[in-house]
């Protein structure tokens, strides 16, 4: 082959790279600065994914990248366009998750004057993502998007953005690909750990009377699901989830606690208070799931298993603290520990249940209410728990993960750290790219999805099958919750009026409907899922309901507010 | 970093080593045993950042360089160039109304002489901040606080330091 039928634009160059780092579809939106990127996309067969707002771009990699395990790619031009991704990239980055970012920058000769849609987006994101590049040479276009990708999904994974000036796009270069590995001399995303540390870490799980084991994001992350698994029922050792934990360890087996933190059951926070060994996997000891540091689980001793070295005694000082990928370390672990007998503190455990079945919302007479809870169990039962569920954040977030019960990893996609409302609706589209043959609902607040509800048109543009359960109960929930516990009932700007959500839809020309009955749910529910295609369920749940249990900011973990309960009062007097 | 970390940066200093294209930079953070820690693997986690030396406890060398602009005339001006002698400092300007004096040595040192040169009128003064190396051959890995040695590669396009 001639060198002259290797030369090829920058803007082709990017995509030949996009095409062999295995990307098939971005998210993106077209403007100024990205244009010979767009002109250039016309020859390749990478599926554009056109999006309403740039926000709703970087979440639909993220949700595509969460649900399928790729990295998700987002296209946007300079300036605006490219902090409007500035959110989606935080959240990425909070929640580990791998995504390339791919901006146009104005011409390399006017970078710093101020030119027409202009910012220094490097600068902007450099504290919110894993690493950054900014390019106005062509030759450059390949090697850092060759290491744009490998920074993002090695290691502990996270978001990098490429910004390449629109001269660099439009000069011709020879285009040279060799498959070798990137060679980054200052990135080292794996570590490993001494045989002194494997052994003092199946000694202290051998020897524990009352231990938890954490299941975190990075279990799902790493791929260790299967093995988590069988660390589990080798050992007998119950499993705790984080919030980003769920699915990794399935929530109807039998040594599944459930959630733990801030709105996870009393019961499990008082087991992790009594614990003596806990094994942290994956996860950051967030002030969420935490409660205050000073009284944290202090009969336990630590052990803490993390990809990311800076993790390790950040929050929690650990007894064993083990930088590794989580994979390598089970199948290390596996061999060594010991079965053992664990069900006095199984019973021990069972006890701290107590009356929460009794107090448990799923209890409550049908007063003809309805509630977000039974909507949302109901919403589990009907799919049988195979859905993957988006959720937006706020109240409706924490109902989903105390009662849709997720025993798959990826079935749960929410934004955990950050928490960035008018994520679902988007990240739940980049779901069902990543996964077409899944079914995938959107589990959402009236206040969330009128952030990014016009990605609607987004969801009818490109035909997809993206099922949306508002959970409108006409205020800004969480907010309004916290107001009535800490701040005297004071609702300050949480009211919120909305839309008719199913008129709202039915002008996308998706499917709207509108339910105010426990009743009729299901009816609603099956429709939409046999339909075939998008439909928005406009649940008009209790205005006023609360989530419980509730560990105040800052508190003692197992000082937790505990659902009031007509029946549980009634007995005690 | 430091700012998103809440430390707070008390020198910096950049400049070239022996490897072309890798730049070495001494920085001085006041924090405890933890913070300097989770300082040192935070850094280590910057991408361009190639090492990391916590040198604070370690056998080390550290060095400032100052230059002291001072308005010395007549008789002060002799008592001015004995007293740059003593600290082993040097005079590199003279004009006729100051004397521009360069120093190096520890932060000590160089506090010292600026106090006793106080009274003549410190017209103006540069510091370098700290500059620091382990000594020997190798650098220990010792745990403690203050003083930090960042290693980064400036290659091409890359940002995150």
């Amino acid at each position: 082959m001639s060198g002259q039928e290797n030369k090829r634009t920058g803007a082709e160059i990017i995509w030949e790279v996009l095409g062999r780092e295995g990307v098939d579809v971005v998210f993106g939106y077209p403007g100024g600065a990205i244009m010979p990127a767009y002109d250039a996309m016309l020859k390749y067969k990478i599926r554009h994914v056109l999006v309403r707002h740039e926000q709703g771009a970087a979440h639909m990699a993220d949700g595509y990248a969460r649900a399928g395990g790729g990295v998700g790619v987002a296209l946007a031009t300079s300036g605006p366009g490219a902090t409007n991704l500035v959110t989606g990239i935080a959240t990425a980055m909070m929640d580990s998750i791998p995504m390339v970012c791919i901006t146009g920058q104005v011409s390399s000769k006017v970078i710093g004057s101020d030119a027409f849609q202009e910012t220094d987006i490097t600068g902007v994101t450099l504290p919110i993502t894993k690493h950054n590049y900014l390019v106005t040479r062509v030759e450059d276009i390949v090697p850092a998007m060759r290491q744009a990708f490998y920074v993002a999904r090695s290691g502990r994974p996270g978001p990098v953005l490429v910004d390449i000036a629109k001269d660099a796009q439009q000069a011709t270069t020879e285009f040279v690909w060799d498959g070798s590995p990137v060679r980054m001399p200052g990135y080292r995303p794996e570590h490993r750990a001494g045989a002194d540390q494997l052994k003092s870490a199946v000694d202290l799980i051998d020897h524990a009377e009352r231990p938890i084991l954490f299941c975190g994001h990075g279990i799902i992350a790493a791929g260790a699901g299967e093995l988590l698994r069988e660390l589990v029922e080798k050992t007998g050792i119950p499993v705790a989830a984080t919030l980003l934990g769920l699915g990794g360890f399935p929530a109807t087996h039998p040594l599944s606690l459930g959630m733990m933190g801030m709105h996870g059951e009393a019961w499990v926070n008082q087991a992790i208070q009594q614990a003596d060994l806990l094994i942290a996997l994956g996860m950051r000891f967030d002030d969420r799931v935490t409660g205050n540091l000073k009284t944290y689980a202090l009969t336990a001793k630590k052990i803490h298993v993390d990809i990311d070295r800076a993790e390790l005694n950040k929050n929690v000082r650990v007894d064993v603290a083990i930088a590794k990928d989580l994979r390598t370390a089970l199948v290390e672990w596996l061999p060594h520990v010991e079965k053992r007998d664990r069900s006095a503190w199984l019973s021990a455990i069972d006890a701290m249940k107590g009356d929460s079945a009794v107090r448990d919302i799923q209890q409550l007479p049908d007063d003809g209410h309805l509630y977000a809870a039974h909507v949302i169990n109901d919403l589990w039962r009907l799919t049988k728990g195979d859905a993957v569920v988006v959720t937006d954040v706020g109240q409706h977030q924490m109902w989903e993960a105390q009662y849709y019960k997720h025993d798959r990893s990826r079935s749960l996609i929410t934004s955990g750290g950050l928490g960035t409302m008018g994520f679902a609706l988007p990240a739940a589209i980049g779901a069902k790219v990543a996964r077409p043959d899944a079914e995938v609902w959107v589990v959402v607040g009236d206040g969330g999805f009128q952030m990014t509800m016009c990605e609607l048109a987004t969801i009818a543009q490109e035909k997809l099958d993206v099922n949306v359960a508002i959970i409108n109960n006409g205020y800004l929930g969480m907010v309004r919750q916290w107001q009535e516990f800490f701040y005297d009932k004071r609702y300050a700007a949480t009211p919120l009026l909305g839309p008719d959500f199913a008129k709202l839809a039915q002008a996308f020309g998706i499917t709207g409907v509108a339910v105010k009955k426990r009743g009729e749910v299901a009816g609603v529910v099956e429709a939409a899922r046999r339909s075939g295609h998008a439909t928005v369920i406009d649940f008009q749940v209790e205005q006023e309901d609360s989530v419980f249990p509730m560990v105040p900011a800052g508190a003692d973990l197992d000082k937790m507010i505990r659902r009031p309960s007509p029946i549980v009062e009634t007995a005690a007097d | 970093m430091f700012r998103r970390r809440a430390f707070n940066i008390e020198s910096l200093t950049v400049g070239h080593t022996e490897t072309p294209g890798v730049s070495r930079m001494t920085v001085v953070v006041e924090t405890d045993e933890y913070g300097a820690r989770r300082l040192e693997a935070h850094l280590h986690k910057l991408v361009p950042v190639r090492r990391v030396e916590n040198i604070t406890v370690a056998p080390s060398i550290a060095r400032d360089l100052a230059l002291i602009k001072v308005a010395a005339t007549g008789e002060a001006r002799t008592h001015v160039m004995q007293l740059v002698d003593v600290y082993r400092a040097r005079i590199i300007d003279v004009s006729p109304e100051s004397l521009v004096i360069e120093t190096t040595g520890t932060e000590d040192k160089i506090d010292s002489l600026l106090e006793v040169l106080r009274p003549y009128g410190v017209m103006e003064m540069v510091r370098t901040g700290r500059v620091a190396m382990a000594r020997g051959a190798g650098a220990a890995e010792k745990p403690a606080a203050r003083v930090t040695q960042v290693a980064g590669a400036h290659d091409a396009s890359a940002g995150s330091v």
